[in-house]
């Protein structure tokens, strides 16, 4: 053990003296009394997802599955970006023909500076949580690598209805697995890069992509 | 003794007669503390969720070695090192050591109070070691050397122009315009450059996690994203104090955190992050775990819960005295009521500056109520007043007993017999400071406040500061 580690440990216990020897970390009730699950589901719950994460400056619309490729191609157009990123495992063919993609798989990883001169990135999530407006990233399929959402000044996301939550809790619970299990990261995006500034109104922010886009896919 | 920090009531007075600083903190205050009410107001479960904050801290403080050891455990599975350091020098040691063994004579950083607290960058630069920090305020007072002039809006005493001037000068852009959008594409592009060659990432943690060994950077501009996801390596900097015990418990720490702090549902970007992922991030992952005092403040049964503090600067923001002091005033990288009882615990009562901060409150109790942690300051407040005046009884002379702040104590604990006079003195305090404000000159406050009476010179604040032209510039 090192001089340092050994000290700091000993100071604690030091610290701690009136905590009984037999007291075990349980003893310390919490009580989880705060709102775990929420209680709003299909449409309801859909409609505030949309309304929370419009509210910071994303572009939030509601589509049909089978809408996917045109509006996909539409959002891009709006942008003007044609280099798509595009992780691994994600749909190919919601992937409109005008675009050029831009393949990340492990094999032959897209370089920083390579990411940093493309257009956008096209991805799906892990989860959403409606109560904020958030999209959470877990490295999974058809989101790739934690930098291909960050060097491209403009993120399109694609949010499947099924994947929305209603609360907080709900959401860390939704990836708990994937970080005890396998330790992957977890990003959670709600809007785009911004500044808070000293009225706490969301400014454009400086890095990250500076557009966000979602489409919501209904059945 | 050495290095004394000057006392609070030395530098408050500067502070109450420079009218602008003063009211753009106020009015920077005012809006925060009205929209932090209305994000906590709409939530039905807020009370739970800070009774569940705070005993989730009591929880890991009163097991805080067992707890060390299972983070430490889990970071080491998930492929990361742990360094333990005792205090800021040893701790400035491991990370030169660790920047060194790369051999770069650069570091992206993302804001971090704790890097300031060990004056990180100092020992740094003493090595050659240039830390540029990301944070686009921060960059500007950095790259103008400056000192940062509040915690939440540090570039508040710099306009456009200066701005523009500024990176003209430092960034080699000639052309520069004082167009806010010119400006904000110029920092980009700067920072981005400097971003994508980076070896060395430097970050703090907002938590750190026992039982998963995850670590996470809240934020807003997608500077810690940069920082934590681009360079080859990365390096944190964590107070002990920082552990949460289970991946679950974010469910409370991350509700609790950007409503308190920001005044929103969810702030932009949250990065929580496991060890090392093989293909996805920094391959060596280093995690610093720093006591510095931490310990001290654990060993005290009423201060100890000083050290839930999440850092989300609520009561700073509800503070009427913080209000019209400023940051400065604290001498410390933590001000406002959580500084008050932080550094003297920190740094020791000891020294003068640090043992003048508790005397720096009303005890008025507006931070314990927001705190979403539930420390009760007021009452470590008056809890550090008595070991102060025992301090210097202790060390001192007779002299001690006429001593203002013991006599400030005195007063207090005469109002708090009797609540009626508790609340005139409240409003004597209030009222009393009001009025002196508009003087714009004091020489004197009543009661216990007239120690703020010495005089300090500060640099005239432009017309316009660097925040509102952020915020006017969209319009
Ligand atoms: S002490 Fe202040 S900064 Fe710390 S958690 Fe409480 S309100 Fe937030």
């Amino acid at each position: 053990m090192s001089k340092a580690k050994d000290e700091i440990l000993h100071r604690i216990q030091s610290a701690l003296k009136e905590v009984p020897a037999d007291e075990k970390r349980e003893d310390v009730a919490v009580n989880r009394e705060y709102i775990q699950k929420g209680n709003l589901s299909g449409e309801e719950l859909v409609t505030l997802f949309v309304e929370r994460s419009g509210e910071y400056q994303a572009t939030v619309k509601r589509i049909k599955k089978e809408e996917l490729k045109d509006e996909i191609s539409k959002a891009c157009d709006r942008h003007k970006a044609i280099k798509m990123v595009i992780p691994a495992g994600f749909k190919t063919d919601w992937l409109p023909d005008l675009l050029e993609p831009q393949f990340d798989d492990s094999g032959a990883p897209l370089s920083h500076d390579e990411l940093d001169q493309l257009d956008g990135v096209i991805s799906t999530c892990a989860l959403a949580v409606a109560q904020t407006g958030t999209i959470i990233l877990d490295a999974g399929a058809g989101q790739g690598r934690r930098v291909l959402s960050l060097l491209p000044d403009y993120h399109l996301c694609i949010v499947r209805e099924d994947q929305i939550v209603e609360t907080v809790p709900e959401g860390f619970a939704g990836v708990s697995d994937q970080v005890k299990k396998e330790g992957r990261p977890i990003t959670f995006i709600s809007g785009p890069s911004a500044t808070s500034d000293i009225e706490l109104n969301r400014v454009e922010g400086v890095h990250g992509p500076r557009k966000l886009d979602i489409l919501v896919v209904g059945g | 003794m050495s290095r004394q920090t000057p006392t609070f009531q030395e530098t408050a007075d500067a502070y109450l007669n420079n009218t602008q600083l003063r009211e753009n903190l106020g009015h920077a205050t005012h809006t925060i503390r009205d929209k932090r009410a209305d994000i906590v107001g709409e939530m039905p479960d807020w009370e739970h969720l800070r009774e569940a904050g705070n005993k989730l801290k009591k929880r890991v403080m009163r097991h805080l070695d067992s707890y060390l050891l299972q983070l430490e455990a889990s970071v080491q599975e998930a492929g990361g090192h742990v360094h333990w350091a005792r205090d800021a020098e040893e701790a400035n040691d491991i990370i030169t050591g660790l920047v060194k063994q790369q051999q770069v004579d650069e570091v992206v950083k993302v804001k971090s109070i704790t890097t300031d607290e060990i004056k990180l960058n100092e020992a740094l630069k003493k090595e050659g070691i240039q830390a540029l920090e990301t944070d686009l305020a921060e960059l500007i007072v950095q790259l103008a050397e400056d000192e940062p002039s509040h915690i939440l809006v540090p570039a508040i005493h710099k306009n456009r122009k200066e701005i523009r001037d500024l990176f003209r000068e430092k960034l080699n852009n000639k052309e520069l315009t004082d167009r806010p959008e010119d400006l904000a594409e110029a920092a980009r592009l700067y920072l981005r450059k400097k971003f994508l060659s980076a070896k060395v990432g430097i970050s703090g943690a907002n938590f750190g996690v026992a039982d998963t060994g995850t670590i996470a950077v809240v934020e807003s501009e997608g500077n810690g994203r940069m920082c934590t996801t681009l360079p080859e390596t990365l390096i944190t900097v964590m107070g002990i104090e920082k552990l949460i015990p289970t991946w679950q418990d974010f469910e409370v720490f991350m509700q609790l955190l950007p409503r308190s702090s920001t005044a929103e549902r969810m702030n932009p970007y949250n990065s929580f992050w496991t060890g090392v992922t093989p293909g996805d991030g920094p391959q060596e992952f280093h995690l610093v775990l720093l006591d510095n005092g931490r310990t001290n403040v654990l060993a005290d049964e009423v201060g100890r819960q000083t050290l839930n503090c999440i850092r989300c600067s609520a009561c700073l923001n509800v503070c009427p005295v913080y209000e019209r002091t400023g940051g400065h005033a604290y001498h410390s990288v933590y001000p406002g009521p959580i500084g008050a009882i932080l550094t003297p615990q920190l740094k020791g009562i000891e020294d003068d500056g640090a043992a003048s901060l508790p005397y720096a409150s009303s005890l008025c109790g507006a931070c314990y109520e927001v705190c979403p942690v539930k420390i009760d300051i007021p009452k470590v407040l008056v809890h550090l007043r008595g070991k102060i005046v025992d301090e210097k009884k202790r060390n001192g002379s007779l002299k001690a007993k006429l001593d203002p702040e013991h006599v400030g104590l005195k007063l207090m604990a005469q109002a708090f017999k009797n609540s009626k006079r508790y609340e005139r003195a409240q409003k004597l305090a209030q009222t009393g400071q009001n009025i002196f404000v508009k003087d714009g000159k004091i020489s004197s406050l009543p009661g216990y406040l007239s120690g703020w009476s010495a005089m300090r010179d500060l640099k005239p604040i432009p017309k316009e500061t660097f925040r509102e032209w952020w915020r006017n510039r969209n319009e």
